[in-house]
């Protein structure tokens, strides 16, 4: 089903363009849920953060940030657990959907960071941030592009292994010690955040840079005009 | 390439395709104001359920290396209301009721009478720190078959001389680390860190470990769950 392509033809002007189908709708449905539950989840985790702003001891306590209100949600600490703990099963679930689908169809291939693409990486590094020649595209997804997304969802399996090491640090104490205990857990999860918003940072900028064509694309699966087109 | 195909076509097929993302509005259900209430209570409650079921009764909270235990004057002491409730231990007792065979007033003496554990064990405060402390105390457990509680029912229930209150699902009240606590670092408990006597549950959250006990009763029934849990805060929180 991805990268099923067809031609459009414009009956007045004859002009031809060509689409692909790039996203699948289970790609496509928890892609959209993620993004609603990682919005929530951030914003709620960083009011519970507001309870205690440290990684320390309680006695003396020293804050790390005071992080503004304005930038949470929840309003105060019981609110704040009752969007985290309600949105953390709709996060799984679409994670767990996510990944399960891209393993039965395959389609995990197009977007799975392997080592052949490590001599990919440094050139199209090159073109983005110094820039040098735009390398021909190969596949749907660049080498650093596939590194991204890998890392992405990599690090989606990691908040939810170090936030059930903090919800239930006793019945998954093995989970807890894995990660140095509870309190080291609480800063791991903390930690994953801010490299899951730096990843969110970069998507957001290249989604702007590609434009709307390839903005469509995520809610009808179909990209019109795209660079990369399967043989 | 593929097939050819005329624009009206291919843009029938997008909003096909579009709609199809529909259930996805489901979601903002959580944005409108009347719903988003027992929205976030069933999701909650959703968790709670979830924490019943991985609760074990025979799996113990990790415990810690006297050299691990945090210094007792780093143990911080939190409380809704007063620090000291003015407790006079020379009338203190506790009140036992409900589905109890043998309620009445129990002094003190009577629950040292039971086997004491010492155990250092972490403490998790909902706030996000936590401190390693020891503590001293008759199992739960052990209270309740004394006073031949039916363990059949679901809940028990403590009030507290600062007008706190909690509850315990009875399969937490059961686990073996739940001590009727009456001793922290060896040494009878201060009036701020609960005295004369106080919950101490390891595979539970701070706020349910109540504080001035003053009566204890076995119930299938609650009216309240607890003070932070009636403003919105969980009712199981098992860690």
């Amino acid at each position: 089903m991805a990268s099923q392509a067809v031609e459009i033809e414009n009956p007045k002007t004859g002009e031809v363009t060509e689409a692909v189908y790039e996203h699948p709708f289970v790609v496509r449905l928890c892609h959209w849920v993620n993004a609603g539950s990682l919005f929530v989840l951030v914003g709620s985790g960083l009011q519970i953060f507001r309870a205690f702003p440290s990684f320390g001891a309680k006695i003396p306590q020293k804050d790390l940030i005071h992080w503004p209100k304005a930038f949470a949600i929840g309003g105060w600490l019981g609110g704040a657990l009752q969007w985290h703990l309600t949105f953390m099963w709709i996060y799984i679930v679409s994670g767990l959907v996510y990944v399960g689908y891209q393993l039965f169809s395959g389609n995990y291939k197009q977007i799975l960071f392997v080592p052949r693409d490590i001599p990919g990486v440094w050139p199209m590094v090159r073109h983005y941030f110094f820039f040098g020649p735009k390398p021909p595209a190969k596949e749907a997804y660049n080498p650093l592009q596939k590194h991204a997304y890998t890392s992405a969802i990599v690090l989606g399996v990691l908040s939810v292994l170090t936030g059930l090491a903090i919800w239930k640090p006793v019945q998954f104490s093995w989970l807890a010690w894995l990660m140095g205990g509870f309190h080291y857990a609480r800063l791991w999860h903390f930690v994953i955040m801010w490299a899951l918003l730096a990843f969110v940072f970069g998507h957001l900028v290249m989604v702007i840079l590609h434009g709307w064509n390839n903005f469509v694309s995520m809610f009808t699966g179909w990209k019109k005009d795209p660079e990369y087109r399967p043989e | 390439m593929g097939l050819r195909i005329p624009q009206r076509k291919f843009k029938s097929i997008n909003r096909r395709e579009l709609l199809k993302l529909t259930p996805m509005v489901a979601l903002g259900a959580f944005a409108i104001p009347t719903l988003q209430k027992p929205l976030l209570k069933a999701g909650l409650g959703f968790s709670d359920w979830a924490s019943g079921l991985l609760f074990r009764h025979g799996h113990l909270a990790p415990t810690f290396a006297d050299a691990h235990v945090t210094p007792f004057n780093k143990f911080p002491i939190n409380d809704y209301d007063v620090d000291d409730p003015e407790v006079d231990f020379d009338q203190w007792n506790l009140t036992v009721a409900g589905a109890v065979q043998k309620p009445g007033n129990y002094t003190l003496a009577k629950v040292q009478n039971l086997p004491k554990v010492t155990q250092n064990t972490r403490h998790v405060c909902v706030e996000g720190w936590d401190v390693i402390g020891n503590f001293g105390g008759t199992r739960l457990s052990d209270f309740l078959k004394m006073i031949g509680a039916d363990t059949t029912s679901r809940f028990v229930f403590v009030e507290c001389a600062d007008a706190y209150y909690e509850s315990l699902d009875m399969a937490t009240a059961l686990h073996p680390q739940t001590l009727l606590c009456y001793e922290m670092y060896g040494q009878p408990l201060t009036r701020e860190h609960g005295a004369p006597l106080r919950l101490q549950i390891p595979t539970k959250i701070g706020y349910k470990q109540a504080k001035y006990l003053t009566s204890l009763k076995v119930t299938n029934v609650l009216q309240k769950v607890g003070y932070w849990e009636d403003q919105g805060y969980s009712d199981f929180y098992g860690l």
